[in-house]
């Protein structure tokens, strides 16, 4: 049997379980951080020597190594590096477990992969479940009451979550007899196109399954988690969980809904509608609640429901362009590196001022452009970056994904999204206001480490070179849009 | 080809900006010097292209010194520069008053290093949106100065000025809310983002079923709000008094226009049937600016706040030539958003200096002061004057053409009659105007403003900067006109053809 496209997951397993050996013997818990980092490495070299190649499917076409997956792959490899980089600053108060939270990230990251690579339903549950296991973990790392209470929540949300997911793809089970992706498309195919839309067992199935991911990707109305989960976990966790697992959430539903449930397209129309409505409500909502927030991670929690409602604009553009373009999960994928190296840029300057002043409250931000003028200068262009606004990258994945909407006939929503953005401006903006005008409370500087800071600037770099110059992302993210399911 | 001198003009101050900003250890002179330098050479190779500019008649309706390169492959996006008779007089305008803001930023104490990057930031972006023949481009240019605006109205303004930034802030992003949303329809029906391109082709091609009014009224709610046009003026009134002055300079003098070169380069240029279809409901509005922009400004008691409202007052002219559809307002509109600029920048600079000076902004409070500030007293004055209209300055000529045009134009009946209501707002503004420079100058001298200073060798230079060049466009406006001509035939002739 082939094992040579399963690499990458075999390399981050083994640096896992290496880290967790290693914690048994050494003492300086540093270099588990310097091991994580170079498997992460390795195995992003093992995905890159895959990537523009002929899609291979292993273990009876339930793992496919196709452009999309290494994307994915390749960018959930990054988000955890980067976390690990920045997680230097705030290990320190973990003092007996640094190795388990090492190997959690790994192992979680290694469930996303998974979760992008699989085109077969229990496989997709098995790899959400490895990744949300080892986060309920993280999450309640910090042990003290509002960590607890924030991965409880967490643990048993997406449990419920899980738990619908699965009925929902028992349903489609039970209405196709199939569980891979490319079998349930060929069922669906075969069938006429009355039945597939008349029957009840796959439209429940369908809308189940959306419910189980929406948790993931906190959508509208499975988000009430994300403000207690974000502002209870710690800060490094927050990041990744607003990025990679998002990411991951986003990745198997195109998937899902590209490949098995993209034919007929009466049916593709129905729920693309689903999510453009979806959307429309998300961003509202988040956008709105988020106005009153005084804790910064409760705010971006917020703020990352929002983002998640422009993400389902181009889930609602997948659905109505036709099957053989790559234009909706194209644009969808650009916005999540744009948006993956956004919000890290911001958490990463978060850790290191919120250590400082042993705060998250945006009011005790106030005046830190005198006491940290380069961690605020972070932040703040990754705060511009959120509200959409050029030079960043944020403007040009919500031009993109607009555009491709637009195309697609959603110039309502387009409408809704753009002056969602100008709602999204004002709170943005006010953490910009705190920091540049403020005064500050003391005139400390704030420290932060030399890994941190190197995360910090590839962060904003990567958000400045995007936002000028894009074209080659775009072009990555549209060869990579084509799916195979086999 | 030769030579990029559009990319220089552009992003030479973008370069002065990140220098200013990272380079360790640069002392206050040092910053005013560099971005005096920079500035400078700006407009110095600005004022180059005016001399070597083609005026011939065969350079009618081409873009000169042209640059395109393919930027964005996916979206068909190109980094297009270009300049033509419409635009290159604003380009002008801009590095001129880029040039004269430094000086005037001279004195600025309060983080003078974040404050030179932020406004050389933000001349770079005004250079982009007047230089960019892409869409994509114009709309990136056009966002970017939102920021360095925000930060310069909260961090150096007056009076309520967080609450004014923020205003300005939310204003113009939720025109540019629609402005994205006008451009990606018009990507959508023409799969082209080139503003040349599309303007040439028509929409005839189109094959889609977005009505083309829908798009025109995306696009021009941004440039309403920017130009700015009753009822979505009420964001200038607060932004231009609590800026600090070389802001309110910049903001009154080349910000405007971006609205007013908007309308004319995109709305008319690619929806001229649109335009003449909703022209009175436009001309309408154009009134209301002139009339109830003047009447408020009578009624004003802070300096610059009466300042500001005449500006809504002057771009109702502005408004007015360009939805007359004739090309003399057409060419008075755009001579009128040159001297505009420059008449109201030196307003502004000077009502600065006399709050800098003095130390008092309250018209109630104010007298005589020609007695104490006899330089200012005269700058003051004939930049007061300019701004009614009278003639031998640049205010004259554009008003004028503005009027001429729209009096004699055919684009919809009754023109002449709202000409004559319009020409009402002159008396008005002399109105305003005489009794401001009274009751600040000339009315008997106030002791307690004894001993307050006189304009200084900087202060007089840019002061004759300005004056020299209103009263050079107000003796010959040819010198200007010619150039718009070359840029406005070509939509004359597509609004013609209609």
């Amino acid at each position: 049997m082939n094992l040579m496209p399963f690499t990458p997951e075999l390399t981050l397993a083994a640096t896992a379980i290496i880290v967790i050996l290693l914690d048994l013997g050494i003492q300086r818990k540093r270099w588990l951080a310097v091991v994580s980092i170079i498997g992460i490495v390795v195995s992003g070299g093992f995905t890159l020597g895959m990537w523009g190649g002929t899609p291979a499917a292993i273990f009876n076409n339930m793992l496919v190594a196709d452009n999309f997956a290494l994307f994915f792959k390749l960018l959930f490899l990054g988000i955890a590096a980067l976390v690990i980089l920045s997680s230097n600053d705030y290990v320190a108060r973990f003092s007996r477990f640094q190795g388990e939270y090492y190997a959690l990230v790994l192992l979680s990251a290694l469930g996303m992969m998974l979760m992008a690579a699989t085109t077969e339903l229990i496989s997709i549950y098995i790899a959400l479940e490895l990744s949300s296991i080892a986060l309920y973990a993280l999450v309640g790392f910090l042990k003290d009451s509002k960590s607890t209470e924030a991965s409880l929540k967490y643990l048993l949300l997406g449990a419920l979550s899980s738990a619908v997911l699965l009925f929902g793809m028992a349903l489609v089970f039970g209405f196709t007899g199939k569980t891979q992706l490319g079998d349930i498309a060929r069922v669906l195919g075969a069938m006429s196109a009355q039945t597939v839309i008349a029957s009840p067992g796959l439209l429940l199935g369908m809308v189940l399954i959306t419910a189980g991911f929406g948790f993931k990707i906190a959508a509208i109305p499975f988000h009430m988690w994300v403000p207690d989960v974000y502002e209870g976990a710690p800060t490094p966790i927050t990041a990744y969980l607003s990025v990679a697992s998002k990411a991951a959430g986003f990745a198997v539903i195109l998937r899902v809904f590209h490949s098995a449930l993209g034919s007929p397209s009466l049916l593709s129309l129905d729920w693309a509608l689903m999510f453009a409505i979806l959307a429309a409500i998300g961003m509202f909502v988040g956008n709105i609640t988020a106005l009153p927030q005084g804790n910064i991670k409760r705010m971006l929690g917020y703020s990352s429901i929002a983002q998640a409602g422009y993400l389902m604009v181009g889930l609602a553009t997948m659905g109505l362009s036709p099957a053989t373009s790559a234009s909706g999960q194209s644009t969808v994928m650009f916005f999540l590196a744009g948006y993956a190296l956004t919000n890290l840029g911001a958490f990463i300057a978060i850790i290191a001022i919120s250590n400082k002043i042993n705060s998250d409250m945006i009011d005790d931000f106030s005046g830190m452009i005198k006491r940290a003028p380069l961690l605020t200068l972070g932040l703040s262009f990754c705060l511009i970056s959120l509200i959409g606004m050029p030079p960043a990258v944020g403007f040009m994945a919500k031009f993109y994904i607009f555009s491709g909407a637009v195309k697609q006939g959603l110039l309502w929503l387009v409408i809704i999204a753009v002056i969602n953005s100008v709602i999204s401006a004002y709170y943005y903006l006010r953490v910009v206001k705190v920091m540049w005008l403020g005064k500050p409370a003391s005139a400390e500087t704030v420290p932060s480490s030399y890994p941190l800071r190197v995360a910090l600037s590839l962060s904003c770099l990567g958000v400045l070179v995007l936002g000028i110059v894009p074209g080659l992302m775009m072009k990555i993210a549209e060869f990579a849009g084509k799916m195979f399911a086999f | 080809m030769g030579f990029n001198y559009l990319t220089t003009i552009i992003f030479l101050p973008a370069v002065g900006a990140l220098l200013v900003a990272f380079w360790p250890g640069l002392k206050d002179r040092q910053i005013k010097w560099i971005s005096a330098v920079v500035t400078f050479i700006s407009f110095a190779l600005s004022t180059y292209l005016f001399c070597i500019f083609d005026r011939s008649a065969a350079a009618t309706g081409t873009m000169q010194f042209e640059e395109k390169i393919s930027w964005i492959p996916a979206i068909n996006a190109y980094y297009h520069l270009g300049v033509d008779g419409l635009s290159l007089p604003l380009v002008i305008l801009m590095t001129f008053l880029g040039f004269l803001v430094i000086l005037i930023s001279w004195k600025i104490d309060l983080r003078p290093r974040e404050y030179f990057a932020w406004v050389l930031l933000l001349e770079m972006s005004i250079l982009g949106v007047f230089c960019s023949l892409d869409l994509l481009l114009f709309f990136l240019m056009w966002e970017i100065e939102v920021i360095p605006m925000y930060f310069l109205i909260s961090i150096w303004g007056t009076g309520r000025k967080e609450y004014s930034a923020i205003k300005y802030v939310i204003y113009t992003l939720f025109g540019s809310a629609f402005m994205v949303a006008g451009i990606l329809s018009l990507y959508f029906t023409t799969g082209s983002l080139d503003m040349i391109e599309i303007g040439q082709r028509g929409l005839a091609m189109v094959q889609s079923i977005m009505p083309v009014t829908g798009i025109f009224f995306l696009l021009i709610i941004g440039f309403a709000i920017k130009l700015p046009v009753f009822p979505l003026h009420t964001w200038l009134p607060d932004a231009h008094t609590d800026a600090p002055t070389a802001v309110s300079v910049i903001l009154a003098g080349a910000l405007l226009k971006m609205g007013g070169y908007g309308m004319i380069r995109i709305c008319v240029s690619i929806f001229p049937a649109v335009a003449r279809q909703y022209a009175l409901l436009f001309i309408i509005l154009a009134l209301i600016n002139i009339i109830y922009g003047a009447a408020i400004t009578l009624r004003q008691t802070d300096l610059k706040r009466l300042i500001a409202y005449s500006s809504v007052s002057h771009m109702g002219y502005v408004l007015l030539g360009i939805f007359a559809l004739s090309k003399v307002s057409l060419v008075g509109a755009s001579l009128q958003m040159f001297s505009h600029g420059v008449i109201t920048g030196l307003l502004f600079a000077m009502a600065g200096l006399v709050m800098h000076n003095v130390h008092e902004r309250d018209l109630r409070k104010l007298g005589g002061l020609a007695k104490q500030l006899p330089i200012m007293a005269v700058v003051f004055s004939v930049a007061g004057l300019a701004s009614l209209g009278l003639p031998t300055t640049a205010g004259f000529a554009a008003e004028f053409l503005v009027f001429l045009g729209s009096f004699s134009s055919t684009a919809i009946p009754g023109m002449s009659v709202y000409t004559v209501i319009a020409i009402i707002g002159v008396v008005l503004t002399a109105g305003y105007i005489l009794w401001m420079i009274q009751r600040v100058f000339y009315q008997p001298a106030i002791e307690q403003y004894d001993g307050v200073h006189d304009a200084d060798i900087l202060e007089r230079v840019y002061m004759f900067a300005f004056i020299a060049v209103i009263m050079l466009v107000g003796i010959y406006p040819a010198i200007l006109t010619n150039i718009i001509d070359i840029g406005i035939t070509p939509l004359v002739q597509l609004l013609g053809s209609l």
